[in-house]
């Protein structure tokens, strides 16, 4: 390229976005026909190299536009615009069973987007790129406000829109790995929403006495959003994931403190000893621990803990009793929970108590249990911290789902989640059912 | 407009960007025909805090568009799609002679952008918002470098692009600044070109010395030998009393041999032979021109009016030889630098180069030509406690600094990066 009028040229815009906005890519300034790789490379806290990649052939302009033009193989191929972040995975050499996850979402995740010669496969980091340039992805927009919350003995972060003004609140609850996880209730804020997320696996509180939480925990921590001067107290939410949506479902129908203008469930089953404690379910889980298997990777697949569906009421949230509207996100290849069938069986409730024009269901094929916020990698399968046998042992556990229909669903799911809280949240609310 | 109704929309975007990049401001869902203002508040290093706003009325689909639709009064008026940025002015009570500069390039400027019911002019503070939105702006974009530089006796700062490089460098001198401003070098920087930003006049303050010409051709030297620099695509840039620097080393210094040059608000009247010390005596010799105006404000504008013949009183430009751009302001009350301009091209027409200027002169446009969308300042308090008069209205000058760096981007962009040296860029 020595000699030449113009250097390669990339540009990714907007350079600094929030983790669920789309960017566009654009390489200018090469031979027309040049085939050329653009390369995406990400190291997450831990310190583990993430990268992703697509090869191209600039057009007769001598451009390439990642979100108009075909990638002909990498770890993405099509027309995707999104895929330098969705496919990312581990660089070769990694250790096995890796999670990409921020968990300091006061900094943004850096991507260091390069061209290189060529279609390549391999040995990135020995060659020089042609050009590189870094993009930011904030999961904080502008303005948001971070607060660590420890009062009633809490162990949580709430998340505000803005400093001044008046937000519907969420309480955001992930699954059984515990750790306060804080990145989506920060998307959540900067989408306008205050968002409470917190631990209830982890908290201070169980590792000093040892005990686990009860629902009172989480009613005081629905309280304590409900009552801060910038929550509109009659516009809450909660949303869950996993064993959260477990929790979610005791909450929404046997607490008499939490009340709720609308609820998300993702990856979640209401099969559990009804209105009981985290430790109840889990205890509960336990005992159908025979029902986990291993596959030929030796991955953990726990998805039978659930199953069948038991027909005794005593084992299932009565969603029945619902009064507020609910939406489960579901991914049909879950390897996790069986929750297509719990999805079924909820509906089936909800059908032969009346209230099902409450109930909205998004189920994706080949989607696994790990639905995260919009271009997070897809993670088939990682070393988790198993609380199945109360041993907390870490294994490897299979989540399930294919990446590119897993990615779809996330950005899907993500768009219509923020529909449907917009709706119940910021419109005339009460019962009325989401338009998606 | 009560809670029960969708509430009030508005959105920046991008809500991160650079501080030369245009933003999309959007209000939504309010009533068709509702009379809205659109304000803007941004509090300075200095904690002082700036302001801005645009009365205008929601379409039929209850919608105000900042980039398509009138503003009907405010601190602008018209379709201004960065009006919000560039009118910003101290709220009413503020210290006189506020200037902005941000001094810190490593954290964005924050701009809150807010809905205000009607058409209002005051009072802001005292009234909650519809609905606000917090915007950042950058000086870095992401991956740039910023790494201050000691060696060789320098107060400067380092800025490279993200990248493997090698980069076009540029040597970024301000003027008479009492510390080391380094925004324009970042923004440079963010453009892909690797930017030294060079103190020259603070080593006065520190040591009692000015600086000389060796300082600055060593700095020329440090970036020239950077391993991420590209040694001859190097360009000089140069402000106010930057420019007296920058056309002085391109015409006679035998280390500064530049791709191209850059020179806004300044002058080529300075005495030639002798040290840069001597450039600033010549100067502080002619203090006696300056003037005050009704409103006792500083116009030093004739410190080198009129141009001299003497020829041992003005840069040779006639020797230069790679592309020079000029830019003036005509109304620059500090430095006749649309003079000087025109004084510098009949020396060159003279001198046969003439095919290497360009130049930029902006009626109404007064002496800080700044990157785009920063606020017009007409007179500030310079450190001298002087108020002093800068030239240039507003709308004028807001548009030459648009205008002015697009140019300069292009015409680095076309001197740096094009394999022969001597060519002419096509503005």
């Amino acid at each position: 390229m020595e000699g030449k009028k113009r250097p390669v040229k990339l540009s990714v815009h907007p350079s600094r976005g929030l983790v669920d906005e789309k960017f566009t890519v654009l390489v200018q300034n090469v031979p027309p026909g040049f085939q050329l790789t653009v390369h995406a490379l990400h190291q997450c806290e831990d310190g583990h190299s993430w990268h992703a990649f697509g090869h191209y052939t600039a057009d007769s302009t001598g451009a390439v536009n990642v979100a108009e033009d075909l990638s002909l193989g990498g770890t993405y191929s099509g027309v995707e615009q999104m895929g330098l972040l969705w496919s990312l995975r581990p660089v070769p050499g990694s250790k096995p069973g890796l999670r990409l996850r921020k968990m300091n979402v006061q900094t943004p995740m850096e991507v260091t987007v390069s061209v290189f010669r060529g279609h390549q496969t391999e040995g990135f980091e020995d060659q020089g790129p042609l050009v590189s340039v870094v993009v930011e992805r904030w999961y904080m927009a502008p303005g948001v406000c971070r607060i660590p919350v420890t009062e009633g003995g809490l162990t949580a972060t709430l998340f505000l829109p803005s400093a001044s003004g008046l937000f519907p609140g969420i309480l955001d609850l992930w699954g059984g790995g515990g750790r306060l996880v804080e990145y989506r209730a920060a998307l959540l804020a900067s989408r306008g929403f205050a968002s409470l997320a917190l631990d209830y696996m982890t908290p201070k509180i169980s590792l000093e006495t040892g005990q686990m939480v009860e629902n009172e925990y989480f009613e005081t921590a629905f309280r304590v959003l409900q009552q801060h001067p910038q929550v509109l107290s009659s516009r809450m939410a909660i949303v869950g994931l996993s064993l959260g949506s477990s929790v979610a479902f005791q909450l929404m129908i046997y607490s008499q403190v939490i009340k709720l203008r609308c609820a998300v469930c993702i990856s979640g089953s209401h099969v559990q000893p009804a209105g009981g404690s985290v430790k109840q379910t889990l205890d509960y889980l336990s005992r159908n621990s025979g029902n986990t298997c291993f596959n030929e990777k030796n991955e953990l697949i726990c998805r039978d803990l659930v199953l069948p569906i038991p027909t005794d009421p005593k084992l299932k949230a009565d969603v029945g009793q619902l009064r507020c509207p609910l939406l489960l996100v579901v991914g049909e290849d879950d390897q996790n929970w069986a929750v297509s069938e719990s999805a079924v069986d909820m509906k089936q409730m909800m059908e032969q108590a009346g209230n099902s024009h409450l109930l909205t269901v998004l189920s994706y094929p080949n989607a696994g249990h790990l639905i995260e916020p919009p271009y997070s990698p897809h993670t088939r399968s990682s070393n988790f911290r198993s609380s199945v046998d109360n041993s907390f042992v870490v294994l490897k556990t299979l989540w399930g789902g294919e990446t590119v229909e897993h990615s779809r669903a996330q950005e899907d799911a993500w768009r219509k989640i923020l529909t449907f809280f917009r709706e119940n949240l910021y419109g005339r609310g009460s019962a009325l059912v989401s338009n998606l | 407009m009560d809670e029960n109704q969708h509430p009030v929309k508005l959105s920046v975007h991008p809500s991160r960007g650079l501080v030369d990049e245009k933003f999309t401001v959007l209000v939504q869902n309010v009533p068709p025909g509702f009379q809205l203002t659109v304000h803007a508040l941004h509090q300075c290093n200095s904690s002082h805090i700036w302001e801005a706003f645009g009365h205008y009325t929601a379409d039929a689909t209850g919608t105000v568009n900042v980039g398509e639709d009138p503003s009907l009064g405010g601190t602008y008026s018209g379709v201004e799609q960065m009006g919000l940025l560039w009118s910003l002015r101290p709220v009413p009570g503020s210290r006189p002679g506020l200037r902005m500069h941000k001094l810190n390039v490593q954290t964005p400027m924050e701009v809150t952008v807010s809905v205000f019911r009607g058409h209002q002019t005051e009072g802001f503070k005292d009234q909650g918002p519809l609905v606000s939105v917090v915007v950042e702006r950058w000086y870095m974009a992401p991956g740039v470098c910023r790494i201050p530089v000691t060696e060789g006796g320098l107060t400067a700062t380092l800025f490279l692009p993200p990248g493997p490089g090698p980069f076009p460098g540029i040597l970024d001198l301000w003027g008479s600044e009492i510390q080391l401003l380094e925004y324009r070098a970042a923004l440079l920087a963010s453009h892909g070109f690797a930017s030294l930003a060079l103190d020259y006049m603070f080593h006065k303050m520190t040591s009692g010395k000015m600086v000389d010409y060796q300082y600055i051709e060593e700095a020329y030297r440090v970036l020239q030998q950077h391993p991420q620099v590209h040694s001859t695509r190097i360009a000089v840039l140069g402000f106010s009393l930057g420019t007296s620097v920058i056309l002085n080393l391109t015409a006679y210094s035998e280390v500064v041999k530049p791709r191209c040059a850059v020179c806004i608000s300044g002058s080529h009247v300075q005495p030639v032979d002798g040290s840069f010390n001597q450039v600033i005596s010549f100067y502080e010799a002619n203090q006696k021109k300056i003037r005050y105006n009704e409103k006792n404000e500083v116009i030093c504008r004739d410190l080198v009016l009129p141009i001299p013949t003497d020829p041992k009183l003005k840069v040779d430009v006639g020797r230069i030889q790679c592309p020079l751009l000029l830019i003036a302001g005509e109304d620059d009350q500090s430095w006749p630098a649309h003079e000087s301009a025109m004084d510098m091209k009949e020396m060159m027409e003279r001198a046969g180069n003439s095919h290497l200027l360009t130049v930029l002169s902006y009626p109404n446009t007064g002496h800080l030509i700044e990157p785009p969308y920063g606020p017009h300042r007409a007179t500030t308090i310079d450190h001298h406690r002087n108020v002093a008069l800068w030239g240039g209205q507003m709308v004028p000058h807001c548009i030459a600094q648009e205008d002015a760096w697009k140019k300069t981007l292009v015409f680095l962009r076309e001197n740096l990066h094009k394999t022969c040296a001597a060519s002419v860029s096509k503005l």
